[in-house]
């Protein structure tokens, strides 16, 4: 999975760097056919799968840095019939493949929410990847501009100065019930497009690309990220506890830097 | 009220004319006080229609030389202002002084660029303009049409540090400079005229308008209690009109209010474990009809609030 998931952000280049041409040519030819193609080869992927998926967006977002983005689950995750994989495309984006969150089926019920930049207007994508394989896809129109470039942070020097620190943050849970839980580590998520011009160069891309949410070492939910993820980057997922454990999040960033965080539960 | 009555019987209404594609322009300015005058910005988001002109900029005289106090929201207002200094005074600007980096600011600098201008910013402030300068030539060039034609990003050659005030002297009128801690933005600079006490503040007072928060909340309410004390007679906010002494404390009032109000609402829907859409459908709704623009500002605030109050 690793190397597909590296194979989809070196596709996202190479089409970062195809597309402006072929936009030029036909101007407004939308994306999305050379995305799936892109991302999916043949197969086929159902449209408006509403029965399954909801996605959530804002239909204009405040701030083109952190728009929170959420997904649900419509049916609950079982042993025989489970989401495998929600694969999360902004197809204006620099890199469009933004997130892939790889689900256990004893997660129970699917319903993350995350924050990401939005680089201009575009379609938001859930594609659901079900374990026999079969793909769901909701979408979401969102007007943004400005989130991959747009400066990093309100005030940088806090954000470095807390790097590395993680949350876990949750309310008191209950052995059988589900609980909301957030995973947030501070993270100045550079997405390389950002340019200093004082020193004439690009800020080298710095971002997580791996965070792995575990309860009892049994993993729940592990997302790979791209550059679209904002900075300090967030996860909240509901899971449901079947005994009293650890809850861990380990996560990765591209400079292969690692934090961890755990609570008891 | 009664200050800005006042201040429109003492002004000298200059006036300019500007001939463009689609509509006649004015531009004036207005005195606050003995040498001190002011254009107040439109409560509008930048267009063509209004050239950028949306925040308040100005210029204050001394004996030798005109320090400038933002430069205006394109290209074309600045050189508006610039004939606006040179309708009031023959001395020749000395001083370009941008109390941060936001476009409605800085983006009117190039028209002033003299032999002999020195141009003053918080140590923080070329750091901000670098790290912003693509981005709002991308979009302000759109937004503004032809009156962004001739913008240029000129970052300061004199810096003002944080705890460090620096005092220039436009002969016989000393300004003092302040440099603060993250606030509104990471690079407020206020201005302080010693013969008139009147504070400039830029943008760390809106009045009327919706503040914008590009900064931290929590240094904006401790900078604003802070300037609040601040014994003055005059006051130019970033937006809004200036005035005297009360409508001065009547606009900390307000804003302190805006900020103290959706940070403790944030702050329980954090400890609640809730959502920034949460937070946004729900803080500072009370605070609605006190300002203009509140709804292309208010939500913004309180993403960015959310984010540096998660890490409390």
């Amino acid at each position: 999975m690793f190397t597909r998931i590296t194979q989809f952000f070196a596709l996202s280049l190479m089409l970062m760097l195809a597309i402006p041409v072929a936009q030029a040519a036909t101007d407004k030819e939308p994306i999305w056919p050379s995305l799936k193609t892109a991302y999916f080869g043949d197969k086929s992927i159902r449209d408006n799968a509403d029965d399954l998926l909801v996605i959530e967006a804002p239909k204009r977002a405040e701030d083109a840095a952190i728009v929170p983005i959420s997904i649900k689950s419509l049916v609950p995750q079982s042993a025989d019939k489970y989401i495998k994989n929600i694969h999360v495309i902004i197809d204006e984006n620099p890199m469009p493949y933004s997130a892939n969150f790889q689900l256990s089926p004893e997660l129970g019920t699917v319903d993350i929410s995350t924050r990401m930049r939005i680089d201009q207007y575009t379609y938001v994508r859930a594609i659901a990847e079900m374990n026999d394989g079969s793909l769901h896809m909701v979408s979401r129109f969102v007007k943004a501009s400005g989130g991959c470039s747009a400066p990093a942070g309100k005030d940088a020097a806090a954000a470095l100065a807390r790097l590395g620190q993680m949350q876990i943050r949750m309310r008191e849970a209950t052995v059988g019930e589900p609980v909301q839980a957030q995973v947030i580590v501070s993270h100045p998520n550079y997405s390389g497009l950002q340019y200093d011009q004082q020193n004439r160069k690009y800020i080298p891309a710095h971002y997580v690309d791996d965070i792995d949410i575990s309860y009892n070492n049994k993993t729940l939910i592990r997302v790979e990220a791209g550059i679209s993820m904002s900075e300090d980057p967030s996860v909240r997922f509901t899971f449901t506890p079947d005994e009293h454990g650890k809850l861990k999040a380990v996560v990765k960033d591209s400079k292969q830097q690692q934090f961890s965080l755990e609570k008891d539960i | 009220m009664l200050i800005r009555a006042l201040l429109t019987t003492i002004s000298l209404g200059i006036t300019f004319f500007s001939q463009t594609a689609c509509a006649q322009q004015t531009y004036s300015v207005e005195q606050v006080t003995d040498g001190i005058y002011y254009h107040q910005g439109v409560h509008e988001d930048a267009s063509v229609e209004n050239f950028g002109a949306i925040a308040n900029v100005g210029f204050i005289i001394g004996s030798d030389c005109v320090a400038v106090i933002d430069s205006g929201g394109s290209y074309k207002e600045g050189e508006l202002l610039a004939k606006a200094v040179q309708s009031v005074t023959d001395k020749p600007v000395c001083y370009i002084i941008n109390t941060h980096v936001h476009p409605d600011h800085t983006l009117g600098n190039a028209a002033f660029n003299g032999a002999h201008t020195i141009y003053i910013g918080h140590e923080k402030l070329s750091a901000a303009m670098a790290a912003r300068e693509d981005f709002f030539k991308r979009s302000f060039s759109e937004t503004l049409g032809d009156a962004y034609t001739g913008t240029e990003f000129i970052a300061p050659s004199q810096t003002v540090s944080i705890d460090q005030p620096v005092t220039i002297d436009l002969g016989n009128r000393e300004l003092v400079l302040t440099a603060f801690t993250t606030s509104h933005t990471d690079h407020d600079l206020t201005v302080f005229d010693k013969q008139t006490q009147t504070l400039w503040t830029g943008d760390l007072l809106f009045i009327e308008r919706t503040p914008a928060l590009d900064g931290s909340i929590n240094g904006w309410i401790a900078i604003s209690e802070q300037l609040q004390q601040m014994p003055v007679n005059y006051i130019v906010p970033g937006h809004g009109p200036a005035g005297s002494t009360d409508l001065g404390q009547a606009g900390w009032q307000a804003q302190l209010l805006y900020l103290t109000s959706i940070r403790q609402q944030i702050r329980d829907i954090i400890l609640d474990f809730g959502t920034i859409e949460e937070a946004t459908a729900s803080v500072g709704l009370a605070e609605k009809d006190k300002w203009l623009l509140f709804d292309e500002y208010h939500r913004r605030n309180v993403t960015a609030a959310f984010v540096e109050l998660e890490w409390e």
